[in-house]
């Protein structure tokens, strides 16, 4: 199981996404001006601010030569992740429905929330039961989430009952794609993986995706594997 | 400024002596360039010319110093062939005329500075002084400085991990920022700035040079703020993170293959400062070509370029031989690298505008040769500073003023601020704010042992009472939240914020203060690594408080074992440690009671070393779940912190019932807590109470449900923007 870290000038969270998936597989680092995906089984689009984000968050990063091979990637049914400004890339590129808007209290916040596991049916949640209460960080000024009439087994994960940090759209914290296997979510799993640094709950996200029995070899997923080198 | 109303050199800073020095060490008239760049290299700001020799007092060496003051930043050794660089600096005057892109570039600054001798910043720290938070310039200025500091260093991906912010009158014209960045490096990485090799070449990385902050550092950081001073806004530079973040990433890339031979970052001054200060230490000269630096903007002059203080630039000497392979990495990065100049031996800043020679100053002149200036100390004749207005309405029980404490802004929680922070990048943080008295970080994941751990401390009010004395306070509170998550200190860094040293009274200030802070360091036995000088902080209602800022870094064996603020079981005993003798004097109780003491008690610097040493055994063993420093508001405000963050009561009883007793300050005590068993083996602790039920008992003084306790503690700055809105 190899996951594939994007790593565009301006990712602040890359490193800190990689050492997560480090605990779960192997990981590496996939730089923005590369086509080539490196053979990864799994793509994680890490937070930070993507080209600086002076556009629109998200804007740029979504035109990257690595994203095009990114969204083929997800076409292809290959589980994408992506953690905060990874988000907003994968909405701004049109592989997750809505959009993120500036925080209700127009202010940068960061805080430690529980997120619901709404569906767990998805390839980032299987490994827990709707229901399971994860302790994971959010940071970011852009994550009110809006997506009128999203349909409701999208909405994979939820900010706890007044714990919504940014005023989003029905406490949505994380959405998938139809096809379920491309996940968004504003708070930041890579900075829940170790109990010493508060809380490891954001590890069951990457255990999901390695433990995956496609991950295991058994299916070859769709788009597995491929060198999408071009 | 009309031209032509006073002669340039007075325009510029120079006072008529310093520009006949000037003269004569050219041996004629300076021109327009030459005096711009000496203006800022003789400023406060770049020369510490009323500082420097006060500051040869403070005590540089110690075991595991790499690099001390004169480098861009300290250096300190922490084992497994690991460096942590760090450095406090201000950005004061800047902030008090724009506050958010002067707080952004104030952590832009600190941050090249930890860079530019080869470490990765792994975390920021800030220390901040606004006016009361009732007068709306105060609130702006707090509200965007924070805004500013939290932009930059979110962007950036290097996580703000602790800091401070005090609210007093003495600070509403002239608020003080400063930003504490510390960096991790491999110890073979390192790098120094000393330009060497003649025939190299000198490389500018990083952004274009525009017009921003030209004069930055002598027309605002080395003068007193005057009601023009929005018509500096031209002075005060422009911050872009994206482009920083590059700077990092590239230039850390350049040092690991081993592609530079030196390497300095653009501060104050510009490529005036960075390139001369480059050569004085190489003891070469440097030739720079004006017209092959890119610009933001055409028609610049030479003597601006000069001096921009454009933001995200770096200035590297490289041997000829390896200039493809450095332009190739920034290539990689989408970094701008321009060969402008070249390595001489001629020992002289030469400027070159194309073909033609425009500036040719001797590098000594420049960096070596200003004047210094003797301060001429006196105690003041009478009070500098005023009483505080009183918040306090006299006749309140002990359980009033513990709610006034709790509410008041110096004590209340700075949630509203840290929440605007990252403070979690790099997955190293093991103690977010409030969550323990200093920041944690693990270093597993860089090949390191253990944690290091960071604090910033300094109290104005105090070192207004008494400089000497509470100069040495801010050294020993740091060490004690050091001490608190049991870390040893290696190295300190500080940021003289003062008013106007030609003042005999402020001299006084500084001078009695640099020797606490000596003299307290001396006692524990860490040495002063680098630290930075911000005077002149005067605005229309005189003076600042006194405002020396202490940050320090020590190290710690169990990133697990460290204790937190807060309590932790019903249960779990609570005990007093440490040499603790609470006074009135100076407390936030007194000022909440409208009076500034004229004095403190004095401090047994020897009885704190000591004391320090065994809190900090204590602490790091694992047994104690609780440790929190007796701090602003004295042991009740310590024990409703300790409730408030635990979410538990606790029921104690204290030797003494009253005022000073409850809410009187002074250094050395702690609050402990943990199985009897583990306090019992804590030398001298004093056992007061238990952990338990939902209310903070003290008794014969005060009962408090915690839920209240919180709702004063957490609500009181919100509060504060709330009630301005309402």
């Amino acid at each position: 199981m190899k996951f594939g870290v994007v790593r565009f000038p301006g990712s602040c969270d890359e490193i800190d996404a990689l050492l997560a998936c480090r605990r779960f597989g192997e990981a590496q680092l996939l730089w923005h001006k590369e086509r080539d995906l490196g053979g990864v089984d799994a793509v994680v689009v890490p937070g930070g601010f993507s080209y600086g984000d002076y556009l629109r968050a998200g804007a740029i990063a979504r035109f990257s030569p690595l994203m095009e091979s990114v969204i083929e990637f997800a076409r292809d049914g290959g589980p994408v992740l992506g953690i905060c400004n990874g988000f907003q890339v994968l909405c701004e590129a049109g592989l997750l429905p809505g959009a993120l808007l500036p925080n209700r209290s127009l202010r940068f916040v960061c805080r430690q929330v529980d997120v619901i596991v709404e569906n767990p049916d998805t390839p980032f949640t299987h490994a827990c039961q709707a229901g399971d209460v994860l302790s994971v960080p959010v940071k970011h000024t852009t994550g009110r989430y809006h997506a009128p009439g999203i349909p409701h087994e999208q909405v994979v994960l939820r900010y706890a009952p007044g714990q919504n940090p940014n005023g989003a759209q029905d406490d949505i914290a994380g959405v998938c794609n139809s096809a379920g296997n491309v996940l968004g979510l504003m708070p930041h799993p890579e900075h829940a993986v170790d109990p010493v640094t508060g809380s490891a709950d954001g590890g069951r996200l990457f255990e999901s995706v390695a433990s995956r029995p496609e991950a295991a070899g058994l299916a070859g997923g769709a788009g597995f594997g491929i060198g999408l080198t071009t | 400024m009309s031209p032509g109303a006073l002669a340039p050199h007075r325009e510029l800073g120079l006072t008529d002596a310093e520009y006949e020095g000037i003269r004569e060490r050219l041996g004629r008239d300076p021109n327009a360039l030459e005096l711009a760049v000496f203006s800022l290299m003789w400023s406060e700001h770049c020369a510490y010319k009323h500082s420097k020799r006060l500051l040869r007092e403070l005590p540089t060496e110690g075991p595991h110093v790499l690099m001390g003051p004169g480098e861009n930043a300290g250096v300190v050794d922490i084992g497994d062939g690991l460096a942590v660089a760090f450095k406090v600096e201000s950005h004061n005057h800047p902030s008090a005329v724009e506050p958010f892109q002067g707080a952004a570039t104030g952590v832009g600054g600190i941050l090249r500075d930890i860079f530019a001798v080869g470490a990765r910043p792994i975390a920021v720290l800030d220390s901040l002084r606004f006016g009361e938070l009732d007068s709306p310039r105060s609130r702006y200025l707090f509200d965007w400085a924070v805004k500013g500091i939290g932009h930059y260093g979110n962007s950036i991906g290097v996580p703000t991990v602790g800091g401070e912010v005090y609210f007093e009158p003495a600070y509403e014209q002239n608020c003080l920022v400063n930003a504490m960045c510390v960096g991790l490096a491999r110890r073979e990485r390192l790098i120094r700035s000393a330009a060497a090799g003649v025939g190299n070449l000198i490389v500018l990385l990083g952004a274009r040079t525009g017009r921003d902050g030209i004069g930055g550092a002598s027309v605002l950081a080395s003068a007193e703020l005057t009601a023009e001073d929005a018509s500096k806004r031209p002075s005060v530079q422009i911050g872009d993170p994206f482009e920083e973040s590059k700077l990092v990433e590239c230039c850390l890339e350049l040092l690991d293959r081993e592609l530079l031979t030196s390497l300095q970052d653009l501060g104050a001054a510009g490529l005036s400062s960075s390139s001369s200060e480059m050569a004085s230490k190489g003891e070469v000269g440097i030739d720079i070509d004006v017209a092959r630096v890119p610009l933001r903007e055409a028609g610049m002059e030479p003597f601006e370029i000069m001096i921009s203080e454009s933001q995200e630039r770096m200035l590297c000497v490289v041997e000829p031989a390896r200039l493809d392979a450095v332009l190739e990495v920034c290539e990689r990065w989408d970094l701008r690298a321009t060969p402008i100049g070249s390595v001489t031996d001629t020992r002289r800043l030469r400027v070159f505008d194309g073909g033609e020679l425009v500036g040719d100053m001797p590098v000594g002149a420049l960096v070596d040769d200003c004047p210094l200036y003797d301060l001429s100390p006196e105690p003041p004749a009478g009070r500098i500073y005023a009483d505080p207005p009183a918040r306090l309405a006299p006749g309140g029980g002990p359980g009033d003023a513990l709610m006034a404490l709790l509410a008041s802004p110096n004590v209340a929680s700075k949630r509203f601020v840290f929440e605007q922070y990252d403070p979690i990048v790099g997955s190293r943080t093991v103690r977010r704010p409030q969550t323990a008295d200093a920041a944690v970080l693990k270093l597993d994941n860089d090949g390191g042992s253990g944690a290091i751990a960071v604090s910033i401390d300094g109290n104005g009010r105090r070192v207004a009472c008494d400089p000497y004395t509470g100069a040495a306070e801010a050294v020993l509170e740091c060490a004690r939240n050091l001490a608190c998550v049991g870390a040893e200190p290696l190295g300190l860094t500080n940021c003289l914020n003062f008013g106007n040293p030609e003042k005999p009274h402020i001299a006084w200030q500084l001078t009695r203060a640099v020797e606490g802070l000596r003299d307290a360091c001396l006692a524990l036995g860490v040495p002063v690594v680098g630290g930075n000088v911000s005077l002149y902080n005067e605005g229309g209602g005189g003076p600042i408080y006194p405002t020396p800022i202490v940050g320090m870094v020590g190290k710690l064996p169990d990133p697990a074992a460290v204790p937190r603020t807060g309590f932790a079981e019903p249960g779990h005993a609570v005990a007093l440690v440490g040499p603790f003798r609470p006074a009135l004097e100076g407390s936030e109780l007194e000022k909440l009671r409208g009076r500034l003491a004229g004095g403190l008690p004095a401090v047994d610097l020897a009885e704190q070393a000591a004391a320090l040493t065994a809190l900090r055994e204590a602490a790091r063993n694992g047994s104690l779940a609780t440790v929190h420093d007796v701090a602003d508001g004295g042991v009740a405000v310590a024990l409703a912190e300790c409730c408030i963050e635990g979410g538990i009561g606790a029921r104690v009883a204290l030797p003494s019932d009253d005022d000073t007793a409850l809410f009187g300050e002074a250094p050395g005590g702690v609050v402990v807590a943990g199985p009897r068993e583990a306090i019992d083996a804590v030398p001298g602790a004093q056992v007061i109470g238990e952990v338990g039920g939902d209310a903070l008992e003290i008794v014969g003084a005060l009962r408090v449900p915690v839920a209240g306790l919180r709702d004063a503690y957490e609500g009181a700055i919100p509060a504060a923007f709330a009630a301005a809105r309402g």
